[in-house]
């Protein structure tokens, strides 16, 4: 627990905060992009670079230039007249609030049998990128190509899904 | 306070935000927003329980992590190609005006 940990998971939290709380939807999808950086932060701070550096590449790469496509293409930005709340936001903050209670709770009372609390964990683990290669195509080589199967079925899906069907209406 | 724990906690924070997010917006696309913040989180744990686990150099968590990114990813272009087909069809994005299923 040092700083550095205060202030990435301030950037990402407030991150988050803005891009759930702001009216402009594309302010929250820049909102947003702070949020996944602070995510990858934190992924680079616990010592896993490769998940860091894919999290940027596919979140910040991918996933937020998808969004303000859509937003752009659904004409989103335009602030409703009605509010950009649901009917019922008191009953979806008091739900939300008590997961938070639930996991805080959780978390903080089993705090002393977590393990990380001793010396042996102050030095992060030595993975290297070729152990993630080495294990990705040895231990893990079905699940890899079930995900590539799975990228390629929502590829084809989502081209698919967002088509326009001028055949079909005539 | 326990390393663990803090990165937990703030995972923890992220996931009632994405879901106080989901939750309260409108906008379809801000529902997704609030869904991909969630996964986030349950990355962030994957990887905080990975660094801080007994075994770290058998890479159950990091393993975990970056193919939950990956299935996220297909979520994301796959549930943004359905908004921009929804909004071709009812020319809104609204989550409240969607109350029917026949086109």
């Amino acid at each position: 627990m040092n700083f550095a940990f205060y202030l990435i998971s301030g950037l990402a939290v407030a991150g988050a905060l803005a891009a759930v709380l702001l009216k402009n939807t594309v302010h929250c999808a820049l909102a947003l992009t702070v949020a996944f950086a602070g995510i990858a932060l934190l992924f680079l701070k616990l010592g896993a670079q490769f998940a860091g550096f894919a999290q940027i590449l596919v979140y910040i790469g991918a996933v937020a230039i998808l969004v303000v496509f859509a937003i752009l293409l659904t004409r989103g930005s335009e602030t409703p007249k009605d509010g950009v709340y649901s009917k019922f936001p008191l009953t979806g903050l008091a739900i939300a609030a008590a997961v938070f209670a639930v996991l805080g709770w959780a978390v903080l009372n089993s705090a002393s049998v977590l393990p990380g609390a001793g010396n042996s964990s102050a030095v992060a683990p030595a993975v290297t990128v070729m152990d993630i290669g080495n294990a990705l195509m040895s231990r893990y080589v079905l699940p890899l190509e079930i995900v590539a199967l799975l990228l390629t079925a929502a590829l084809i899906g989502a081209v698919i899904v967002a088509m326009h069907e001028k055949e079909e209406a005539k | 306070m326990n390393p663990l724990a803090g990165y937990l906690l703030v995972a923890a924070l992220l996931f009632a935000i994405g879901l106080a997010g989901a939750l309260t917006r409108r906008n379809a696309i801000l529902v997704l927003i609030g869904i991909e913040l969630m996964l986030n989180a349950a990355n962030l744990n994957l990887i905080a329980f990975w660094r801080y686990g007994p075994h770290p150099e058998a890479l159950t968590g990091m393993m975990f992590a970056i193919f939950s990114i990956a299935v996220a990813a297909a979520e994301a272009a796959v549930g943004l190609g359905l908004v921009i087909s929804i909004h071709r069809h009812a020319h809104t994005t609204d989550l409240d005006a969607m109350n029917r299923m026949k086109g």
